[in-house]
């Protein structure tokens, strides 16, 4: 049994009040931990996908207590992929939270961050439902804090929204596992995952309002219709590095459906059969058509690309709900891009907000910014990932996920959704782009009725003082790097990914490995 | 080495040749069009080395994995009809480089322009190499994409700014269309490898779903090749600069729906659909395009739906679907590109001189620029199709295969219409020609035009040398290619081959050609009295409907997305209760329930009363919620009678976390309704009230039924393990104590860094707010209400003196009876933070504060670390996390007793739980500062032993 398997929970909890309460008072200091922590997960975080690579599903039993009595930690190539998908991202983030002085407009960001990802890592790596509510918890209140960091009355008014969302998702969490273990006995997954194929159909009544209230509870988190009206406002005004890092927080929605649905529930346990492949459709579906007709009908950048990110994780949602390894192999690549395609645009998106000054994220003319050109290229690569516009990943996952709906139910309707939705937002981002870019180079000053006067060689305004933006630059080129990066080595990302849904799909060795004593 | 080898190379290198002008520009314009034809020269080398084997042939082809998953890999192959294509995207694109050096302007950045032509230019050569129709659908949204950035180069211009939007939704539309036909094709030929579809045609035209992909595919091919109803966008993409014009938007990209449909003609084409979609199509289009393009007056919109009109012709040929057909378009595809390029630098030089090129503006031109009109001739007769001009010849092909072509039954509606056709594009040519350059010289040019240099001239100079030649001696110049890329389109070797030749003797075409001719001359004799019919005639303006669509999906989309995203969270709640408790009830009757196998329970007298209670105080908030303080209490005897509950059902532990919970939670909610309004507004109406009223007791009956319904059935669980291991493996008797310390150690790690970290963002959160206008608020806060005048009245000053040692020895003695007896970590920080509450109470924050040595921060901190700590000292000794260890020690006088590493861990919650509501009350008592609330200094209002009736307050 490795130890390294907690360390993404261990480190950032144990850093977390290290910098919280005894280097809060200075800037330097606390960023550097801060840094260190994130570098030092992204290593662990390799070794453990490299440990998970094989094939072998890792156990790690907290408290020496055997399975299904203590917790145990689950490490197999999905959790290990979350954890290092975590770890980049957050790294990736923290970088331009330094290079814009984000973490110096509020208190304790660094500890929040690491809280933060405590409870995200904890949640990839728990093999057990009630702990995963812990970790639910813990992930939810850091993200609380984080995202009314620095204030506002904007922001604290969505913080709100979200605030009450999530409470009443928690609750209902706490009705839905009380209700499994009245069916069922047990909150380990593993066997969860025996106990729930023993539940004949004529019995299992309970144990279905127990799948489907789980169900609701993760499509809160996943942003699916018609629990995802919290999150265009929680996103668009958050701080946009931390609407970046909520990328992956979505993600912990969808990866626990995943985990839930096959290895739990999943379409060959005759209690449960298609019901949540037929409601997760529905919902994903609906959820990808918001999406669309927010970008399109954006008013403002921030919404726009919150809006983009509802319609995302209905395309994730829509390939999972096939439930066949291949649809799952195209999801999860679909989810490694989606994630860098948003955390990219959201970055993006605040330097291009704090340049513009009053005029903020409004998609109305204004000036042209510093480094109008370098921030228009960048968006433009970023959009034409999140429309799933080749040559990068986009495009690639959405044609894996339009290929596993070949020959399956509601191929057409499928279909017809995601395309005619990457037109709505190709539009929208097309309008969005030109406007803040280009429409910005012919405008120099509004007269009194509002009318615009053109020239064609204006002036760009000067930026804020952020001495280091250039870092805030170099972690938007990463995120876009991954977005490259993700497309050439497309073939080995969706060889270990084939073999991640394979796992999923065959859950004997997940189960073996934590109810047997074996290591 | 393999030629083929040198496939990828090619479409790689002018990529890899787009990141250099963007820095060579630093070294001016003519250094940067010169690197920027490095690439596109050294491509056309190569291709010049694969010529040799295409001629013998072969077909080159090369593969790399990509993406097996899917079946997309990097495949490129090389046959007659991508050496073609290749040769004129390479050529033409050399042409332009040289012309668009002299073209921009110094102020345009140039190093852009070149950058976007040469990602232009790698992505048509991926699709006219790629042999993977999924890489060609990757290079094919590629082409969408550089199109837009050229179309908006001149990024000030709003017509540059909406030509590029509509040019990139209709494409994209196209595109994605494209996507969906690709995908379905391989799905039947079992491959994505063009090769493999295009050997099986015969199965793939005899599938059921080879309808759905032919017209997704012709989706993409149509709307990128500007076929009816489609073709708008092309006019208005004339907005980018004039090289770009030439190079997409007449040589190359709109060519790629018509390469696609010759690509695909051996899977797709010989259809009854393919002939009726694809020939009918391009039919209307050649028709209409050259209507429209008799009435334009700027001069590169009427080259433009002359260019429309032609890849209709193109298209049309294609439907046709016989060889000869084939033979015809590729010929044409030739010859369009050689006029059409050398016209469209034309105009450009027209107006780059003239500054203008409004058609009726300008005239008498060709004493002024004797070049250019030379070269505008030779390109229009062409166009035109007058003998002796390669144009000429592909249009008697045309004309020849169009005689002879049934349309439903009809044999004079194809003759007839392609000969209007002609007729006239005979009328626009003759008008491009004549109405720019004959008639007397003006004297209002907007600037005085002259030939340009050299530099700006040669390109379509070269062109119309080869339009010349082509026109006169055709087999000698591209008879062998042509019949190279006609055997690639039909895919095999072509039956009816004839040597291309000038005169074929009199044949229907001849003579639909002579009318052509005439008529068109009629035409454009006719065309001042037919100018004022067409402009009387109202007509659909394609723009103005696209914005429209454009500007209602926009508005409709706004509509939808944000009235329904409005932040109003009492709906949204709604919403999501109401459909949990949809898709509960029907999950739940989709599987049957077992029978009950637990007989209900008597309840007794004192049972029945706590439950009244609990239900009259429940029903009492919902009543008086509106008077915050008194529900308030209310939630108290909620919280009370909770407690109680769990009292009557022996869970000493649950009760007791529960009372201190509930004390703490009440007090701290006390103290901040000190800084809110004192009264609810009442702001829904009687419909939403009832509403909400419904849905309210709707889910509180279902989690009810649900509970029941699970209560009365048994079930076995692993909580007998924990009860049989919690003494001999835990070490402990109290079994919750032992589960949450260590069998699930872990959770309660978690959750007491939930705690610790809301202590830490309500201290964050108060800062914020102090920043923010609730700070201006509370500056201004009135504390209108009738408040007691002793503050910290004596009394209670001494009791909780008294109180405050006797709890702590509590809280200790609750702490280390934890894990044997009910008790325990948690609850013992929240009874000390209970004592110490008191204490502020009664004696204010100031006067605490100051007592108060350790810093709740820290507290926090520690805790956390502790108990971490204590879980990673396990690792010492080669356990897991949180592995525990316990002994009974027996040191005299005390008693034997018990150590355990979970005491640690417990100490660790105490100290988190304990810093956490501290670290609370303190933010609280920040804002009633904030708020100009006094701060005492000493302990009590009245103080006995000062002997002196004082209060001692002073502003802060």
């Amino acid at each position: 049994m490795s130890h390294w398997i907690i360390a993404p929970v261990i480190l950032p909890a144990l850093l977390a009040p290290l910098i919280g309460f005894v280097m809060r008072h200075d800037k330097v200091l606390s960023r550097s931990a801060s840094v260190a922590g994130c570098v030092a997960l992204v290593v662990i975080a390799l070794g453990l996908l490299n440990m998970a690579a094989d094939g072998t599903v890792h156990v790690y039993r907290l408290g020496d207590w055997p399975a299904p009595f203590g917790i145990v930690l689950v490490l197999d190539r999905l959790s290990a992929l979350m954890v290092l998908l975590t770890s980049v991202l957050a790294l990736i983030v923290l970088l331009h939270v330094i290079g814009t002085d984000w973490d110096q407009r509020g208190r304790h960001f660094h500890a929040l961050y690491q809280f933060q990802l405590m409870g995200i890592c904890g949640a990839f790596l728990t093999g057990d439902a009630f702990n995963l509510f812990v970790f639910f918890e813990v992930l939810l209140i850091a993200s609380y804090g984080l995202m009314i960091h620095g204030g506002g009355q904007a922001r604290l008014r969505a913080g709100l929204q979200y605030v009450v969302m999530n409470l009443g998702g928690s609750t209902l969490f706490l009705f839905a596992l009380g209700t499994l273990y009245a069916a069922t006995g047990t909150l380990n997954i593993a066997d969860l995952a025996v106990k729930v194929r023993e539940i004949p159909l004529e019995d299992a009544a309970i144990l279905r309002v127990a799948a489907i209230l789980l169900l609701v509870v993760f499509a809160i988190k996943a942003a699916l219709f018609p629990v995802q009206f919290w999150l265009p406002g929680t996103y668009a005004n958050a701080p946009a590095p931390v609407a970046a890092l909520f990328a992956i927080m979505t993600k912990v929605g969808a990866y626990a459906i995943l985990r839930f649905y096959t290895v739990i529930f999943g379409p060959d346990v005759p209690a449960i059969g298609d019901m949540p492949e037929l409601w997760i459709k529905i919902g994903a579906l609906i959820t990808i058509a918001v999406g669309a007709f927010g970008v399109l009908g954006a008013r403002r950048l921030m919404p726009l690309i919150a809006f983009s990110v509802v319609g995302s994780m209905g395309t994730l949602l829509l390939a999972i709900a096939v439930f066949t390894p291949q649809s799952v192999t195209a999801a999860l690549y679909y989810l490694l891009h989606s994630t860098f395609a948003a955390a990219a645009l959201f970055l993006i998106g605040d330097l291009v907000t704090t340049r513009r000054g009053a005029s903020a994220d409004s998609l109305l003319p204004a000036p042209p910014i510093a480094n109008n050109g370098l921030l228009a290229a960048a968006f433009f690569i970023a959009a034409i990932g999140m429309a799933g516009m080749p040559p990068i990943s986009g495009f690639l996952g959405k044609l894996l996920i339009l290929d596993a709906f070949q020959g399956q139910a509601h191929q057409a309707i499928a279909w017809a959704a995601i395309l005619v939705t990457s037109l709505m937002v190709i539009v929208g981002f097309a309008r969005a782009g030109s406007l803040i870019f280009w429409k910005a180079e012919g405008v120099v000053a509004v007269d009194g009725h509002g009318a615009l006067t053109e020239t064609p060689a204006p002036v760009p305004v000067a930026g804020p003082s952020q001495p280091n933006v250039g870092i805030a630059f170099v972690a938007i080129g990463a995120c876009l790097s991954m977005l490259f990066l993700l497309s050439i080595f497309a073939g080995p990302v969706t060889s270990y990914l084939t073999a991640t849904s394979a796992e999923l799909f065959d859950p004997a060795a997940y189960v073996d490995a934590v109810l047997s004593g074996g290591n | 080495m393999n030629n083929a080898s040198l496939l990828p190379i090619m479409a790689l290198l002018p990529f890899l040749g787009a990141l250099v002008p963007g820095l060579m520009i630093r070294a001016g314009r003519t250094a940067c069009a010169t690197f920027t034809a490095v690439p596109t020269i050294l491509a056309l080398v190569m291709l010049g080395l694969c010529a040799p084997d295409v001629f013998r042939g072969e077909v080159l082809q090369i593969e790399f994995e990509w993406l097996p998953a899917l079946g997309l890999s990097v495949s490129f192959f090389l046959d007659g009809l991508g050496l073609l294509f290749a040769g004129m995207i390479l050529f033409v694109g050399l042409l332009i480089t040289l012309y668009a050096r002299f073209y921009l302007s110094g102020d345009d950045p140039a190093g852009q322009f070149f950058t976007y032509l040469l990602l232009f230019q790698g992505a048509m050569l991926g699709i006219v190499l790629s042999n993977n129709i999924l890489l060609l659908l990757i290079f094919w949204e590629l082409t969408s994409l550089s199109s837009f950035l050229l179309i908006g180069y001149w990024t000030h211009l709003p017509e540059g700014r909406q030509g590029a939007r509509m040019a990139l939704t209709v494409t994209g539309m196209g595109g994605l269309s494209m996507i969906a036909g690709m995908l379905i094709l391989g799905n039947i030929a079992g491959s994505y490898e063009l090769t493999d579809i295009l050997a099986a045609g015969d199965a793939i035209k005899s599938s059921d779903y080879y309808l759905p992909a032919l017209l997704l595919i012709l989706g993409g091919a149509f709307t990128k090749s500007a076929q009816f109803p489609f073709h708008f966008w092309l006019p208005h993409a004339m907005a980018a600069p004039t090289p770009v014009s030439a190079y997409l938007h007449s040589a190359t990209m709109v060519k790629a729906g018509v390469f696609l449909m010759a690509r695909m003609w051996p899977a797709l084409a010989g259809t009854d659909a393919w002939f009726y979609a694809v020939g009918t199509v391009g039919l209307i289009t050649m028709v209409l395009g050259a209507l429209i393009a008799l009435f334009k007056d700027d001069l590169k919109a009427l080259l433009a739906f002359s260019t429309v009109s032609h890849l209709g012709l193109l298209t049309m040929m294609l439907g046709f679907g016989t060889e000869a057909a084939a033979i015809g378009a590729v010929f044409h595809i030739i010859n369009h590109l050689t006029f059409k390029a050398a016209l469209f630098m034309t105009a450009g030089i027209v107006d780059h001189e003239a500054h203008t090129r409004d058609i009726k503006r300008l005239g008498g031109l060709r004493h002024l620029m004797p070049i250019t009109f030379v070269i505008a001739v030779i390109a229009g007769l062409s166009m035109a199709g007058i003998p002796l001009f390669n144009g000429f010849l592909s249009k008697e092909l045309m004309l020849e295969e169009a005689a002879h072509t049934d349309w439903r039954g009809s044999h004079y509606a194809v003759p007839i219409l392609a000969t209007l056709g002609a007729l006239l594009s005979v009328a626009y040519s003759f008008r491009f020609i004549s109405h720019t350059f004959f008639g007397p010289v003006r004297d209002d040019y907007p600037a005085k035009p002259h030939d340009p240099n050299f530099g700006m001239w040669a390109a379509p100079g070269l062109l119309v040398v080869l339009v010349l030649l082509i026109g006169i001696f055709p087999q000698a110049t591209v008879g062998p290619l042509v019949e190279l890329a006609a055997t690639a389109v039909v895919g095999h070797e072509l039956h009816h081959w004839h040597d291309l030749k000038i005169w074929h003797g009199v044949t229907p075409a001849l003579i639909m050609s002579a009318i052509a001719v005439l008529g068109g001359l009629i035409l454009l004799a006719l065309h001042r009295p037919l100018e004022r019919l067409w402009n009387a005639v109202p007509r659909p303006e394609a723009k103005v409907i696209f914005d429209h669509v454009v500007g209602w999906a926009v508005a409709g989309s706004d509509w939808i997305a944000h009235k329904t995203h409005n932040g109003a969270i009492s709906r949204y709640l709604a919403i999501f209760v109401v459909s949990t408790l949809a898709l509960g009830a029907i999950a739940a009757s989709g599987g049957g329930l077992a029978p009950a196998t637990r007989a209900l329970l008597p309840v007794p007298p004192l049972a029945w009363i706590g439950f009244l209670l609990l239900v009259v105080a429940a029903i009492a908030v919902v009543l008086l919620h509106r008077e915050r303080f008194l529900s308030l209490i209310l939630i108290s005897i909620v919280g009370l009678g909770v407690s109680g509950g769990f009292v009557y059902l022996s869970a000493p532990d649950l009760a007791l976390t529960q009372i201190s919970v509930e004390t703490v939670t009440i007090m701290l909610m006390l103290l901040a309704l000190h800084f809110l309004p004192k009264s609810t507004p009442a702001e829904s109406g009687i419909f939403r009230r009832v509403r909400d009223g419904a849905i309210a007791l709707g889910v509180g009956g279902a989690v009810a039924s649900l509970t029941f319904a699970f209560l009365l059935r048994d079930f076995s669980s692993i909580s007998e393990f924990h009860l049989t291991q919690s003494k001999v493996g835990g070490g402990g008797t109290n079994v919750v104590n032992v589960i949450l310390v260590d069998f699930r150690g872990y959770d309660t790690f978690g959750e007491i860094i939930v705690l610790g970290i809301a202590g830490l963002i309500i201290y964050a959160l108060m800062h914020a707010l102090l920043d923010g206008p609730a700070a201006r608020r509370l500056r201004n806060w009135e504390f209108t209400q009738e408040r007691s005048r002793d503050r910290h009245p004596m009394l209670m000053v001494i009791a909780t003196r008294v109180m405050l040692p006797m709890t702590a020895m509590v809280g200790v003695y609750i702490f280390l009876r934890g894990h044997n007896e009910p008790g325990g970590g948690f609850v013992a920080g929240l009874i000390i933070a209970i004592a110490l509450l008191m204490q502020y109470m009664a004696s204010g924050f100031g006067w605490a504060q100051e007592r108060q040595r350790i810093e709740y921060h820290a507290m926090i901190g520690w805790g956390v670390a502790i108990a971490g700590l204590t879980g990673t000292a396990a690792w010492l000794f080669g356990k897991p996390f949180l592995t525990s260890s316990f002994g009974y020690f027996h040191i005299p006088p005390i008693e034997e007793f018990e150590l355990a590493t979970a005491m640690a861990f417990d100490l660790g919650v105490f100290l988190t739980v304990l810093g956490a509501v501290m670290l609370m009350l303190y933010s609280l008592s920040r804002i009633a500062r904030y708020a100009g609330e006094t701060v005492n200094t000493a302990a009590m209002d009245y103080d006995p032993s000062q002997g002196i009736r004082e209060t001692t307050e002073e502003e802060r």
